[in-house]
């Protein structure tokens, strides 16, 4: 097999294991279950799944997708919603507030939408000053323009001292699909290419030491930042090539990192993924702090980077037109899809084996967006 | 990255891979004793690598692996205690205890944190006078002098809201321990690196002369490890056992003298010490010596310290030993995986169901799970 994996007895037994359904064992919540990782599937899938299933959540993509028809025929949406509960509130490169809204921005702009309208919810801890305030919704105006989109509606609650921490926000997006590509998690296909928009692991890495804990100084800065224009400049380039339905999933790896965000394609696709890690984009002090931290940078959140799985004949032409917008300089293919193991990805290693790239187990650092 | 990318280079590695396997036929069976040493092998595919009549044993040098289930019982009941903040490696969060792991205790109201150093466990005992801090000490002499600096440093800043949990090990007596069990038939060993930082090779010496095996200390970087199985087997084919030093960059024969000074001025071995899967080794823990009591959390708080059984299921022990390869427990990668971990070697990065699992499981090894499995079996 192209792989060079066998399959045998035991490993076909760790595999339908892997991929069952599990049923959620803990009594109480515990800091895995916000993970990003499997633990937080298990969730998803055990409880939230089990009361509000419907067809739209059950593809547990980061947005839903629909039709409203009227008078004039059917207007295609996307919509979604997400909470920030970062710590700290500000890190070099952003804030709580910015982060807000490029998070919901990239939620819609993963399905292919243009982000139109948002809201923000605002959940205070008694105390909090007022000036910090004004400065997260600045960076959240700042933001909004930048992206384009317009805050239109929203919440206060403030609750008692030691209730919350600071401040938690949380914004729901409203997007609109213009064109006719099908974009999910589940096309990849045998023969794609696997591209990332630039380095890896810068926002997790930003957050970890700005918390101040390890005392290392780093010139390290969060990536947070708005892809709308991004991702409608590669389906403009497909459309040019007559490919509008040659890219075949978006997804931006935020928690759980690159990792599990491939992860989740290949399990949805039903499709082996495989990487290679000298092609993959990482800063050079962003692989000093993992190596110094003991973490991987492919587990690591980031926050204005997208992976596309796309079709090999217009990949080349895709990474080059990415390259020109300033949130694509350094995209880069990193890989490819493959048919068999099914739900695995794999990276050929640097020093020349192969290994497997799995979810990531159990929570790696809490409260990162 | 400079300085690490050295020890990474891919034509280099298979240079030497192809001199490894032009040196013999002869089936050899070498124990890497360090749980980093495992944790590498499998990141970077080192098995590949090396030609089907080496086989590599893993041994029982991952600290977390190594606690039996009773102290981590008794960690998750110091936590539980009123007015206690429980400081420990992020390793210990996941690891199953009899019933429940620290992570659910703290999700059920124990103030447990993650910390990486046994300072920050002491920072925030004096940020929280009116609590007291507990820092979970383990690992081999690795980290044991950072847990000795610290106590040293809470008594001179006497800070009184502070203890240590004590399950520091040390390495030669296990070593002594897995050289003396007629389960295992070794050919020679890779050295602990890190360990060997602090308490140097001198003290591996017994290891050829009284046991007749070469031993090669060594660094964690691939080529560091493709380079000490070369120095083993070339000192087999030429019939030497010695000691060997291929970490010459950080390891000195005699050690580090300040930091064993400091591990002799704060601890002294316990009479015996309970490893997982190993039973009671003597002479193979460290605990508070009589002078620094005040910071010992077993004398300060009442501990369980029952001896629980690990569970039927779990084979962890004779993984330990490298008796069993991972993939023979019945449970590896389907009840026990690392998000619902039943034994602690599915927990720590270093132990070698996690690293089978998590980087293993699909490789060419399996190709020889298939041939190997009736030959390890005892």
């Amino acid at each position: 097999m192209s792989t060079g994996f066998t399959t045998n007895p035991l490993f076909e037994r760790v595999e339908r294991a892997r991929r069952r359904k599990h049923k959620i064992k803990e009594t109480h919540i515990t800091l895995a279950h916000g993970s990003g990782g499997r633990a937080m599937h298990d969730l998803v899938e055990g409880v939230f799944l089990e009361y509000f299933n419907n067809p739209f959540l059950e593809k547990l993509e980061d947005q839903a997708v629909f039709e409203i028809a009227n008078t004039n025929g059917a207007v295609k949406l996307a919509f979604t919603t997400d909470s920030y509960v970062v710590d700290p509130i500000f890190f070099p490169g952003g804030d709580i507030g910015e982060l807000a809204v490029h998070g919901t921005v990239n939620d819609l702009a993963m399905s292919g939408a243009r982000p139109v309208y948002l809201s923000a919810g605002f959940i205070l801890e008694e105390g909090f000053p007022i000036e910090d305030l004004r400065h997260i919704c600045a960076s959240m105006q700042k933001a909004a323009a930048e992206a384009n989109v317009q805050i239109v509606t929203g919440d206060t609650k403030v609750v008692q001292r030691g209730s919350a921490d600071k401040i938690f926000i949380n914004t729901s997006g409203v997007g609109v699909i213009e064109h006719q590509g099908k974009i999910s998690s589940s096309r990849a296909q045998i023969g794609d290419k696997v591209i990332v928009s630039g380095t890896i692991g810068d926002h997790g890495t930003t957050i970890l030491i700005a918390r101040g804990e390890l005392e290392l100084e780093t010139e390290i800065k969060s990536d947070s930042a708005p892809l709308n224009f991004l991702v409608a400049e590669m389906i403009d380039e497909a459309k040019k090539l007559n490919s509008l339905d040659a890219i075949h999933a978006l997804r931006d790896p935020t928690r759980g990192g690159v990792a599990t965000t491939l992860n989740e394609i290949a399990m949805s696709s039903d499709v082996y993924i495989e990487i290679r890690e000298d092609l993959i984009p990482v800063r050079e002090e962003v692989k000093g702090a993992c190596e110094i931290l003991g973490l991987d940078p492919l587990y690591v959140a980031n926050e204005g980077k997208l992976i596309a799985i796309v079709s090999n004949e217009i990949a080349d032409k895709i990474v080059t037109r990415m390259r020109e917008n300033i949130y694509g300089g350094q995209a880069s293919i990193i890989g490819e899809v493959k048919a068999e193991p099914e739900g695995i990805v794999a990276m050929k290693t640097g020093f020349g084996g192969t290994r497997i790239v799995d979810m990531l187990a159990g929570e790696q650092l809490p409260r990162i967006c | 990255m400079k300085y690490i990318d050295e020890y990474r280079q891919s034509d280099l590695a298979l240079i030497l891979a192809d001199k490894i396997a032009a040196m013999t036929d002869q089936p050899l069976k070498l124990m890497e004793v360090c749980g980093g040493h495992t944790h590498a092998i499998f990141k970077y595919g080192i098995e590949d690598l090396l030609p089907p009549n080496i086989e590599m044993i893993h041994g029982p040098g991952c600290p977390v692996c190594v606690i039996p289930l009773g102290r981590t019982d008794d960690c998750i009941s110091l936590a539980l205690q009123p007015d206690v903040i429980f400081t420990t490696f992020g390793d210990m969060m996941r690891v199953p205890g009899s019933s429940t792991n620290l992570l659910d205790a703290k999700a059920k109201g124990a103030d447990v944190r993650m910390v990486y150093s046994p300072l920050d466990a002491l920072k925030i005992a004096k940020k929280n006078p009116e609590r007291h801090v507990i820092f979970l000490a383990l690992g081999f002499e690795t980290t044991s002098p950072s847990t000795a600096m610290t106590i040293l440093q809470a008594a001179k800043d006497k800070v009184e809201n502070f203890s240590v949990f004590c399950n520091h090990i040390m390495i030669v007596p296990s070593l002594k321990a897995m050289l003396d069990s007629p389960d295992l038939q070794l050919d020679g060993f890779v050295g602990p690196g890190h360990v060997s930082t602090v308490i140097g090779t001198r003290c591996y010496e017994f290891v050829p002369n009284k046991y007749g095996k070469p031993l090669v200390v060594t660094g964690f970087e691939p080529l560091d490890i493709l380079q000490s199985v070369y120095m083993i087997v070339k000192q087999i084919i030429e019939g030497r056992a010695e000691v060997e030093n291929q970490y010459g960059r950080v390891v000195e024969r005699n050690g580090n003298r300040k930091a064993l000074e400091v591990l002799s001025e704060v601890f002294e071995a316990r009479r015996f010490f309970e490893w997982r899967g190993l039973g009671s080794i003597a002479h193979s823990g460290m605990k508070l010596k009589e002078k620094y009591a005040a910071f010992d959390a077993e004398l300060k708080f009442s501990v369980p310290g029952l001896r629980v059984a690990d569970p039927k299921a779990c084979q962890c022990g004779e993984i330990l030993k490298g008796v069993k390869k991972p993939w023979e427990c019945k449970v590896f990668g389907t009840a026990c995986t690392p998000e619902t971990p039943i034994g602690s070697c599915m927990v720590s990065s270093e132990g070698a169901c996690a690293a089978y699992y998590n980087f293993g499981r699909l490789s060419k090894v399996a190709q020889r799970s298939n041939a190997q499995t009736t030959a390890v079996k005892i």
